[in-house]
């Protein structure tokens, strides 16, 4: 791909096809840590660094261990092994060498593993046939989406305190709906890449 | 508790993804139809009573320091299964739900509901455990996928329903449709367990 291709295929990654907004991929931890503005960019290097990391491996697992040894049907179980392994590492490892990063992210980091972006980023870099640099690329976009999208929302959902609001929809409901509205507005990026 | 109560629970009590709220990515993404969302559903409850089935057996020979990856290997081995099965046998629905399939391994319902209660009762109780909040799930599925399916393309199980000429209110079928579908239709129950509550206070005073 040229220069051109690549930026095309990021901007639609973040904006277009925003993997939490059109793609509906890590939906409970954007539910679960947007009360706070603090708690949601925490998530997103989370999601950032792991993300990434994870492409990267589960492409070199898919084919320079499934593919060769032919057993491409242990594909969901090795990945998510190969992802709960990962991020117990970077947490041991981030403990030890980058202590302040760790107080930062700590917390959000156990909880990745079952982060539905993460395994879904992976699956899709093997069944869209990204190569590695693709795959690089496709994972670091998605994750810069999915902190744009939660940083965002975070900011919205933080001046719900300031309002009035009917009793059956406090809480996650009106989330639900607010995030409806976002994923509109994200919708509206479409006519940016071509016909889509 | 009973059996029968371990199995009601899950339809009422703490139905997913509305009273339990876990879950969405498959319920946001899959309800574009009725017929979708019940299949998603319907993978799901299997592997989450297998799974409950298996966790509840092994859970003395598990140690607890590393449970969790044990359960997430256990699911994982059960989502292969229903993936290859529904490729042999549900192609079009296997292609339908796409990447969704191999993402039960993440629902967190099912990882919840090892941890919660698989974790720590009986097999039999785990499996009346597992039955209802599947069948729980698979009807909210179903149910919010007849909603948006009724609405955004005007059919039910794709039969037209509407007359013709109908302009169907395509915004419900699109992604922002499914956020806000679900959202209304929480606080829908918000309402309606306020309304019981509410009844059953006035009734014992």
């Amino acid at each position: 791909m040229s220069f051109g291709d690549y930026m095309l295929f990021i901007v639609s990654a973040i904006l277009v096809n925003n993997i939490l907004l059109a793609k509906f991929l890590g939906n409970c931890p954007f539910l679960g840590v947007s009360k706070r503005m603090d708690t949601a960019t925490g998530m997103s290097m989370a999601v950032i660094f792991v993300m990434v990391m994870a492409g990267m491996i589960t492409w070199l697992v898919q084919y320079y261990i499934l593919v060769p040894l032919n057993i491409e049907y242990l594909q969901t179980i090795a990945f998510i092994l190969v992802i709960a392994a990962l991020v117990q590492l970077v947490e041991i490892v981030m403990a030890k060498s980058l202590p302040a990063l760790y107080r930062a992210l700590g917390i959000f980091l156990p909880l990745i593993t079952t982060n539905c972006a993460v395994l879904g980023v992976a699956i899709i870099n093997i069944n869209e046939e990204y190569d590695f640099v693709d795959t690089l690329v496709f994972s670091l976009a998605s994750a810069l989406g999915y902190s744009l999208a939660l940083i965002l929302f975070a900011g919205i959902r933080e001046r719900f305190m300031l309002i009035k609001m009917p009793k059956a929809f406090q809480g996650t409901s009106i989330g639900l709906v607010v995030a409806g509205f976002l994923a509109l507005a994200f919708s509206g990026f479409a006519g940016l890449v071509g016909g889509h | 508790m009973s059996i029968a109560k371990e199995f009601t629970k899950g339809l009422w009590e703490i139905i997913p993804p509305f009273r339990l709220v876990l879950g969405l990515c498959p319920t946001l993404a899959v309800t574009t139809s009725a017929e979708n969302g019940m299949g998603m559903g319907l993978a799901t409850t299997f592997v989450l009573v297998c799974s409950n089935l298996l966790v509840s057996l092994l859970r003395k020979i598990i140690p607890s320091k590393v449970r969790i990856a044990a359960y997430v290997v256990i699911i994982a081995s059960f989502v292969v299964i229903v993936e290859l099965m529904m490729q042999a046998y549900t192609f079009p629905l296997y292609q339908a739900l796409g990447i969704f399939i191999p993402l039960i391994v993440v629902n967190c319902i099912i990882l919840g509901r090892a941890e919660a209660f698989a974790g720590k009762n009986g097999p039999v109780a785990s499996i009346a455990d597992g039955l209802g909040v599947g069948l729980g799930f698979t009807i909210s599925l179903a149910v919010l996928g007849a909603f948006r399916e009724i609405l955004g393309s005007g059919t039910l199980w794709g039969q037209g329903l509407f007359w013709e000429g109908f302009e169907p209110f395509t915004f419900m079928v699109r992604a922002p449709g499914a956020f806000v579908a679900l959202g209304l239709f929480l606080a829908a129950i918000n309402l309606i367990s306020a309304k019981l509550e509410d009844r059953k206070r006035r009734a014992q005073s």
